[in-house]
Formats: C-alpha cells, sequence, structure tokens
C-alpha cells in the first residue's frame, strides 16, 4: 500500500504520480490521506490502480479517470467522476451536483445521496445511487444507465437522448420529452447486473424499479413543440 | 379630366421587401430561419480605421530590407510548453461535422505550412485534423462531445469556449443532414437527428468554477498546455478580467461578424458586439489588471486581410483567428459554382444554408459525392497562401509606421474615419484630436 499524504505533499505531486503509473505498475494500491476537501484529486489516472482517499472530496474528483478503481470514504464535491472513460468510481457519503457528468464509460456508485445534475450530459457511464437524487438529473443524457433507489427531483431526463433511467422511489416531475417506458426482461437483466456492481444489490430488487426515457419527440424541430425547446 | 401626377410607390424603410419576404418565409414554413456565418450587417468595423503612417515625428521601416518580426508567443503566463507561432493569424475553432475530414485536413495543412495554429470544434478530435496540424488547439466545449483526456494530452493548448460571437448565450446546432455514422459515433447520438449542443457547461457555472475548471484540466495535463478561454462580445471588459482571474493564459475574443455553423438568424444579427467595440474594453481590462501581454489576446469575427491584422494588433491584441475568411480561401461560396449556387436558390457569396449539408465547395457538408470534389493539398496550399499575403500586408503597413515587429504597433498610429468607430476604438476622429466619450464629452 502506497500511501500519499495530501496536504504534505501537495496536489501537483499526486497526480504526477499517478500520472506515471501504467499497466504494468507493481504499485498497484494507493491511499490518500489528508484530502480536506481538495479539488481536482486523482484526475486524469489511466493505469489500473486502486485508490482509496481517507476523506471527502472538493470539485472532480476522479475526473476524465481511465481503469483506476477510486473509492473516497468520504463525500464528494462538484462534478465527481465528470467525464469518467473507464474504471470505477465509489463515493461512501453523498455527492455535489453534477456527479458523472458527461461520463463516456465505466462506473458510478454513490452510497448516500446526489445533488442536482447528477448524470448531465452522460455518454456511456453507468451510475448507481443508493439514495435520492436532486432535480434536473440527467439532462440532456445521451447514453448509458442512472439507476437510483431512492427518489428523483424535479425534471427527471429533461430533453433525454438514448440514456437509461431507472428510479425506485418517487419522481416528483419529468423533464421536456422524458416518459415512462414499459420494464422488459432484458431492463431486468440489466438493472440486476448494475445492482450487482452498483454494490447495491442486497438493497433493492430489479423488479422495484419504473424505467424511463425518450419519447423521441424533441429529436427533431418541430414549431409546435416550441413551449417544451 | 386632369392628369394629376401620382405619388410615386414608396416602399417603406421598416417593412422593407427584405423584411417582408422574411415574415412570409416564417408564416408559411413555421420555423425561424436558421443560416451559418457571421452579422451580415453593415456595422462598424475596421475599415472605419485608418493607419497614419511615418512623418517627420516617426522614421518607417526599408519594406524588403529592414525587419519585421511577426511571430508570437501564446500561453506564457502557466503553461510549461507555450506555443510559438511564425505569424499572429490563427484558424479558428471549426467542428468536424460542421465542416468536412477534407476541409479540416486543408486548414491544418494550410495552417502548419504557414507557421499557424489551427483549432478543432464542437465535435472531437478528428485524426485528419491532428495528423496534418503542427500545433492544434482543442477546444472544451458545453457539449463536451468526443471529450477525453487522451485528446486533451495529445494537444497544443485546450480552448475552453464559453460563448462565440455569432451567439453569445447560445449553444450549437448541427441538424440531421449532417449527422452522418461517422459524425454520430463522434457525438455518441443517434444518426440523423437534430442535434444541440448546450449553451452552459455542465459541470461548471460563473468564474470561481471556472477556475476550478481550469485547475482541473492543468492538472490532468500536469500543466503543460496552454489554456485559452474563448468568450464571445458580450461585456468583453468583464468577461475578460473573470477569464484572467480564473487563471486563463489566452483570452479569445469573438465579435458578432465571428460565424456559426448554423443558428438563428436573429441571434446572429441583434446578440453580442461588433469586434471593433469589443477590443479596447478587453485591452483595457488586462491593463488594468497589469496583464496585457502576460495573458495573450486573441480576436476574431470579421478579419479579411493584412489590414485587419494590423488594426486589430495595434489597439492591443496579441493574434487574430479568421474562420469565414479561411473557407473562403479554401474556396467556399466561389463563383466559379454560381450554376450550382443557383440551384439552391442562392448565390455565390452569399451561401450560408451550411447546416443542409448541400455545400457544392464540398467544405461545410458531409456528403461524399460533395466532399469528394474538394481537394485538401490544394485547399492547404491555397490557405496558405492567404495567410502569408496577410502576413506579407501587415509587416508592410507596420513598416510604414516605422514598426519592427507586429506588435509594436499601437493605437496612437490609428485615425478614425467615422464618430461611430473613434468613440469604439478609442482613437481620435481623422484630422482632430477628439476621441468621443473621452473627457468628458
Amino acid at each position: 500500500m502506497q500511501v500519499f499524504d495530501l496536504e504534505a505533499q501537495g496536489l501537483r505531486a499526486l497526480n504526477a504520480t499517478l500520472h506515471g503509473l501504467s499497466g504494468q505498475t507493481n504499485e498497484t494500491a494507493w491511499e490518500i490521506v489528508n484530502p480536506r476537501g481538495s479539488h481536482a484529486i486523482a484526475v486524469g489516472v489511466d493505469a489500473p490502480v486502486d485508490i482509496t482517499v481517507r476523506g471527502s472530496t472538493g470539485y472532480y474528483c476522479a475526473g476524465m479517470n481511465k481503469q483506476a478503481t477510486i473509492r473516497v470514504k468520504g463525500s464528494a464535491g462538484p462534478g465527481v467522476a465528470e467525464n469518467m472513460m473507464s474504471g470505477t468510481v465509489i463515493i461512501d457519503g453523498d455527492a455535489s451536483q453534477y456527479a458523472g457528468a458527461t461520463g463516456r464509460g465505466g462506473l458510478l456508485v454513490i452510497k448516500g445521496n446526489a445533488s442536482s445534475r447528477c448524470g448531465i450530459s452522460m455518454k456511456g457511464i453507468d451510475i448507481v445511487v443508493h439514495g435520492n437524487i436532486g432535480h434536473m438529473s440527467a439532462f440532456m443524457a445521451q447514453s448509458g444507465s442512472l439507476v437510483v433507489l431512492g427518489n428523483a427531483g424535479e425534471a427527471l431526463g429533461d430533453s433525454l437522448y438514448e440514456a437509461r433511467l431507472f428510479v425506485r422511489g418517487s419522481v416528483k416531475s419529468l423533464g421536456a420529452d422524458c416518459i415512462e417506458k414499459e420494464m422488459r426482461p432484458e431492463h431486468l437483466r440489466l438493472l440486476a447486473d448494475l445492482l450487482k456492481r452498483g454494490e447495491a444489490d442486497h438493497l433493492a430488487k430489479p423488479e422495484e424499479f419504473r424505467r424511463y426515457g425518450s419519447a423521441r419527440k424533441l429529436y427533431t424541430f418541430n414549431i409546435d413543440n416550441a413551449a417544451a425547446y | 379630366m386632369t392628369d394629376f401626377p401620382h405619388t410615386p410607390p414608396r416602399q417603406s424603410w421598416t417593412f422593407s421587401n427584405d423584411v417582408n419576404a422574411e415574415i412570409r418565409r416564417a408564416a408559411a414554413t413555421g420555423i425561424y430561419d436558421i443560416r451559418g456565418g457571421g452579422s451580415k450587417r453593415r456595422l462598424p468595423h475596421f475599415d472605419d480605421l485608418l493607419f497614419l503612417g511615418a512623418s517627420i515625428s516617426r522614421y518607417p521601416l526599408e519594406g524588403y530590407r529592414e525587419k519585421c518580426a511577426t511571430d508570437v508567443w501564446l500561453g506564457t503566463r502557466h503553461a510549461r510548453t507555450p506555443i510559438h507561432l511564425d505569424i499572429p493569424v490563427t484558424i479558428a475553432g471549426m467542428s468536424f461535422g460542421a465542416l468536412s475530414g477534407p476541409a479540416k485536413e486543408a486548414l491544418g495543412r494550410g495552417a502548419t505550412e504557414a507557421g499557424t495554429s489551427t483549432t478543432t470544434g464542437d465535435g472531437g478530435m478528428t485524426e485528419e485534423e491532428r495528423g496534418h496540424s503542427r500545433t492544434l488547439v482543442y477546444q472544451y466545449l458545453p457539449s463536451r462531445y468526443g471529450m477525453n483526456p487522451d485528446d486533451l494530452r495529445r494537444a497544443d493548448a485546450i480552448e475552453i469556449v464559453v460563448g462565440q460571437g455569432a451567439k453569445p448565450g447560445g449553444g450549437g446546432m448541427l441538424l440531421g443532414q449532417k449527422i452522418s455514422d461517422r459524425v454520430a459515433a463522434m457525438r455518441n447520438l443517434p444518426k440523423g437527428i437534430d442535434q444541440r449542443s448546450a449553451c452552459r457547461h455542465p459541470d461548471w457555472t460563473g468564474p470561481d468554477d471556472l477556475e476550478i475548471k481550469i485547475l482541473e484540466l492543468r492538472e490532468i495535463t500536469d500543466w503543460d498546455k496552454p489554456i485559452y478561454v474563448k468568450i464571445g462580445g458580450a461585456r468583453p471588459y468583464y468577461d475578460t478580467a473573470l477569464a484572467v482571474k480564473a487563471g486563463a493564459d489566452v483570452v479569445v475574443l469573438d465579435g458578432m461578424q465571428g460565424g456559426t455553423a448554423a443558428t438563428q438568424d436573429v441571434f446572429i444579427e441583434n446578440v453580442g458586439m461588433p469586434i471593433l467595440a469589443c477590443i479596447p474594453q478587453a485591452v483595457k481590462a488586462l491593463q488594468d489588471l497589469g496583464m496585457h501581454r502576460e495573458v495573450q489576446l486573441i480576436v476574431s469575427g470579421g478579419i479579411r486581410s493584412g489590414a485587419d491584422v494590423a488594426k486589430a494588433l495595434a489597439l492591443g491584441a496579441d493574434a487574430v483567428a479568421i474562420g469565414t475568411a479561411a473557407l473562403i480561401a479554401l474556396g467556399d461560396n466561389d463563383p466559379a459554382l454560381e450554376a450550382e449556387y443557383n440551384k439552391l436558390g442562392t448565390t455565390a457569396g452569399a451561401y450560408d444554408d451550411w447546416h443542409e449539408g448541400r455545400d457544392p465547395a464540398g467544405i461545410t457538408t458531409q456528403d461524399p459525392e460533395l466532399y469528394g470534389r474538394f481537394d485538401p493539398v490544394l485547399g492547404g496550399r491555397r490557405l496558405k497562401n492567404y495567410l502569408k499575403v496577410m502576413t506579407l500586408e501587415a509587416q508592410t503597413i507596420a513598416r510604414a509606421c516605422g514598426k519592427s515587429h507586429l506588435h509594436n504597433l499601437e493605437p496612437e498610429d490609428l485615425c478614425a474615419l467615422t464618430l461611430e468607430a473613434a468613440a469604439m476604438a478609442g482613437v481620435p476622429l481623422a484630422g482632430t484630436n477628439w476621441i468621443p466619450g473621452r473627457n468628458g464629452f
């Protein structure tokens, strides 16, 4: 286990060290202590390593992650795992706004609640939230899956493209062009896999969720839909 | 019966034929007019400024004999590897999607041969442009189409796009006709749908967040790349100051003449300010912060000639960017294609329906038959020639003003032909020492 004291050694040294790791590294387990809410912790990592952050993080922790498994033993500030490409990011606490924004791959697990705009503009990432999510989540979400064991706030999935949304609790309101859709067997299978990988299969069953997706009515401009744009 | 003279038919200035035609078009179609390009209004512009030239109090430099340098450094504030360009004319961001692959290749070829940079757009980085551009600026846009850390690291600079001159406050629009298989795959969207790009970034809001976003991008790229912030001509004094505060290495400022691939005509013509009005405000912000020349300023929007370049630099810019002019150099709106423009219901010089993807020049299209007509090698050569001519023209003017570097041009070298231009540019009305708005009147 490599231990990195962020307060003593600084952010630049941390990310430079992590960027120096390659797929062949023997230093596969890392622990970051004293994060103290710093921004941009472990951003741009591109190696199959395990990183544990002992405490809460500021903005953009694990931004653009590739391959790494990053676990935050605390809560995460805005934009955690933004634009993640692959790998896994697990937040033991809550996540602030824009969690998983524009993520293109990998898995983001939030064991607490996520704030507004969770999964905004997501492009292939899978997100599993054990608690609730805030308003405008999955806004303009393009692809990937968002699983919410709790409730969703206002305007879920506004201007949605092809992302799949699964919510177990209530949805305060659906955004423009987002509708409830039939849950078919393939969706139940997908959900079962996501719950398992999201460390939530002991908390909920696929049959308890409802599925939401795009009505695809705003895909091509139509003047009679002007109020919805 | 007496034959009285009739009142001659009188057209309304308010309800002109053009205005009436647009009302009829809107009534018939139920959709606002969408087009490419920038403002077509007659705006106060560089044409309204003149250089004074040398005189008894200023010595000129000898053309072809005495050196007038043209190079520019960009990103010297924080980046470990700043950019050094041979000429201060760069190629503005234009997306693959809006432009064809061969057109992007031609921009890279021409810019590289002329010793300058080119810029990606709202669609990610293509091999055509990376492979053919010695210096490539990678745009970081609200849509984040195709965004990935590998392309960030193989770019030479990163440009965070907050706005653009054609539509400050507006997002992007690429209509279904241009969403080919390749464009759809790069943007992770279904083929053939109208594709909207967000007007705000998804994971930051305001200057304090922007500072943290810049920190993240610097950390991902190990503080190697210059980070530009591009703004539309909305509130250039404050936007420039906030970009500097957020940590930008370079501010890119785009006036309302700057083009777009597609947006509403009402937006293009009614939102934002002409570049002439923007430059002095941005320069003032940099000077007030003590950052003029520390944070470099690139300006764009209606740059057409070496004279425009020289005037922009004299007002305090470090470099300019061209978009529309570069496309024209490649062959856009060429009268040789008049018959084909006529078939599209337009004429050479006026063609702006780039979003429809039927460009007979093969530049703003994803149709293989159309872009197959475009020769990227020839296009690159034409762009190089044009960039060289602009540079020579700017040098000619600078030498006449006694300057051994284009950056030595200054507002004192200029006068204005109109009151509006004098007030906007902050230079005296020709033949007077009056700068409207200064000294209380």
